[in-house]
C-alpha cells in the first residue's frame, strides 16, 4: 500500500490508521505537545485554593468551615476515577493495537492515581478528625475504598514481577481491564447497598448536595474536579515522556 | 458447544486419574474445618450465627483459591501448546470456568455438610442458603479462574495468585455473605431478590470479560 497516494481498497479502520498517522495531534500524544490546558490547570487549581478558603460557605452545624475540605478530597477522588477511566480505555486500545505507547499512557496513569489515592486518604483522614472524632473511623466506604486500591496495589506488583516487557504489557493491560470494572463495583455498587455509613450519599444517607443549601460550592467544586483530573494528566504526561526517552536510549 | 463439552470432559478426567489433588482439596477443606471446631471449642448451644457463617466463608474463600490455583499449572507446557493449536481460547475458558465451579460447589457442599455437623447448623432457609453456596460458587470460580490465568503467565505464581484474587473477590464474598447472613435469620425472598440479582449481575459481567480477555492471555 502506497503511503502517497488513496488506497481505494482500503477498509475504513485502515484509512482512520493512516488518519492518525499523519496528524499526530490527535489523541493522547498531541494532548502531550500542546500546553494551553497546563495553563489552565494552574489557573483553575489557583482559584480553587485561593478561593476555596476565602470565599463563603454555607454555615453548617457539625462541619462547620471544614466543609471546604470537599474542595479537596471529593476532587481528589473524581480526579482519580477519571485517570483510572483513561488508564482504562488505554488498555483496551494496547490490546487491539499492541503499541507499546498505549502501555506506557495507561501504566502511568494508575501510578499517579495510587498518589492520588493515598492523597484522599489523607485529606479524608483530616477530615474525618474534625467531623467523626477519628481519622479512619469503622465506616464501609472507607474499607471499600482501601480494598479497591489495594487491586491497583496487585497491578502494581504484577507488574513488577514480569522481565519480558511485551509479555509485562499484555497481561497488565488484561488485568487492567478486568480490574477496573470491579473497582466500579466496589465503590459505587457496594457502599450504597450497606445499610449503614459514615460517608454522604452511602448506606441510606443524603448525599453531600443538602449540605451545599446555597449553592455557592458548586462554582468551587466543580473546577476543582476539572482541575485536579488535568493535574494528574499532566504528571502523567511527564512521566510518560520520561519512560519514552529511556525506551528510545535502550534501544539505540 | 461441543468443544466446550469436550473440554470439560477432558479437565474431569485429568483430575479423576490424578485423584491426589481432589483427595487433597477435600482434606483441606475438612481439617479446616475441624480446625475451627477445635479452636472454636463449641458447647452445645453452637456459636454466634454471624460468627458461624464469616468463618464458613472464609473457608470456602481459601479452598477456592488453593482449587483454582491449580487449574492453569497443572499441565506440562508441551501440552498447553498442544492445546493451542486445538481449541480455541473461549472454549478453555468456559470450560474451565465450568468445571472450576462444578469443583467449588462439590468442595462447599461437603464443607457445608461437614461445617453443620460439627459448629451446629442455625440455618434458617436452607433453600436460600444453598443458592448463596451456588451462586458463591459461580462467582469465586468465574473471578478466580482469570486471575489464576493472569497468575499464571507470571513468574511469581503462588504469591501473585494470593496477591491479586484478593481484592478482586471481595464483592462477590461481600455480596453472598450478607446474602447466606438473611438466610440464616429466615427473612423473606422478597427482601434478598436486589442481592440475588446483583449477584448474578456481577457473574455475567465477570464471565463475559473473561471470555472477552482470555484470547489476548492465551496468545503469549
Amino acid at each position: 500500500m502506497k503511503r502517497g497516494a488513496l488506497n481505494v481498497f482500503a477498509s475504513k479502520k485502515s484509512l482512520n490508521n493512516y488518519k492518525f498517522k499523519k496528524n499526530p495531534s490527535l489523541g493522547f500524544r498531541g494532548l502531550m505537545k500542546k500546553s494551553w490546558w497546563k495553563i489552565l490547570t494552574v489557573i483553575i487549581l489557583s482559584y480553587v485554593f485561593i478561593w476555596g478558603f476565602a470565599g463563603p460557605i454555607p454555615a453548617q452545624p457539625i462541619l462547620h468551615e471544614t466543609a471546604r475540605n470537599l474542595y479537596f478530597h471529593v476532587p481528589l477522588w473524581f480526579g482519580l476515577i477519571a485517570l483510572l477511566f483513561i488508564s482504562w480505555i488505554y488498555s483496551i486500545k494496547y490490546l487491539r493495537s499492541g503499541k507499546v505507547e498505549y502501555d506506557e499512557i495507561s501504566s502511568e496513569l494508575i501510578n499517579v492515581s495510587v498518589v492520588y489515592s493515598v492523597l484522599g486518604f489523607i485529606t479524608g483522614a483530616i477530615w474525618g478528625k474534625f467531623t467523626w472524632g477519628q481519622p479512619i473511623p469503622n465506616d464501609p466506604k472507607i474499607q471499600y475504598v482501601a480494598v479497591a486500591m489495594l487491586i491497583y496495589f496487585a497491578y502494581l506488583v504484577l507488574r513488577s514481577s514480569f522481565e519480558d516487557d511485551q509479555r509485562r504489557a499484555r497481561v497488565a493491560a488484561v488485568f487492567n481491564i478486568f480490574a477496573f470494572v470491579l473497582f466500579n463495583v466496589l465503590i459505587v455498587v457496594l457502599p450504597r447497598i450497606v445499610n449503614f455509613s459514615l460517608h454522604p450519599g452511602n448506606g441510606g444517607n443524603p448525599g453531600f448536595k443538602i449540605y451545599d443549601s446555597d449553592h455557592i460550592m458548586k462554582l468551587v467544586f466543580y473546577p476543582a474536579v476539572i482541575g485536579y483530573t488535568l493535574l494528574g494528566l499532566w504528571i502523567s504526561t511527564i512521566r510518560i515522556r520520561i519512560r519514552k526517552i529511556e525506551r528510545i536510549i535502550s534501544e539505540m | 458447544m461441543q468443544e466446550i463439552k469436550a473440554l470439560i470432559e477432558k479437565e474431569i478426567r485429568l483430575e479423576w486419574r490424578q485423584r491426589y489433588a481432589l483427595n487433597g482439596m477435600l482434606l483441606y477443606i475438612v481439617s479446616t474445618v475441624y480446625v475451627c471446631y477445635l479452636g472454636f471449642n463449641v458447647r452445645v448451644g453452637g456459636i454466634d450465627p454471624i460468627t458461624w457463617n464469616t468463618l464458613f466463608w472464609i473457608i470456602l474463600l481459601f479452598t477456592a483459591v488453593s482449587a483454582i490455583s491449580k487449574s492453569f499449572t497443572q499441565e506440562r507446557t508441551g501440552r498447553l501448546l498442544y492445546y493451542y493449536t486445538l481449541a480455541s481460547p473461549q472454549g478453555i475458558i468456559l470450560s474451565k470456568i465450568i468445571y472450576n465451579s462444578c469443583l467449588i460447589f462439590l468442595l462447599s457442599s461437603v464443607g457445608f455438610l461437614v461445617y453443620s455437623l460439627v459448629m451446629g447448623n442455625p440455618v434458617d432457609n436452607t433453600l436460600m442458603y444453598w443458592l448463596s453456596i451456588f451462586l458463591g460458587s459461580i462467582g469465586f470460580s468465574s473471578t478466580l479462574t482469570l486471575v489464576a490465568g493472569i497468575a499464571s503467565k507470571a513468574e511469581n505464581n503462588a504469591t501473585l495468585m494470593a496477591v491479586m484474587s484478593f481484592p478482586l473477590i471481595l464483592p462477590i464474598l461481600l455480596i453472598v455473605i450478607s446474602l447466606a447472613k438473611n438466610a440464616l435469620d429466615g427473612v423473606a425472598w422478597s427482601v434478598v431478590q436486589d442481592k440475588i440479582l446483583l449477584l448474578i449481575g456481577i457473574d455475567i459481567i465477570v464471565i463475559a470479560l473473561s471470555y472477552i480477555l482470555f484470547p489476548f492471555l492465551w496468545r503469549s
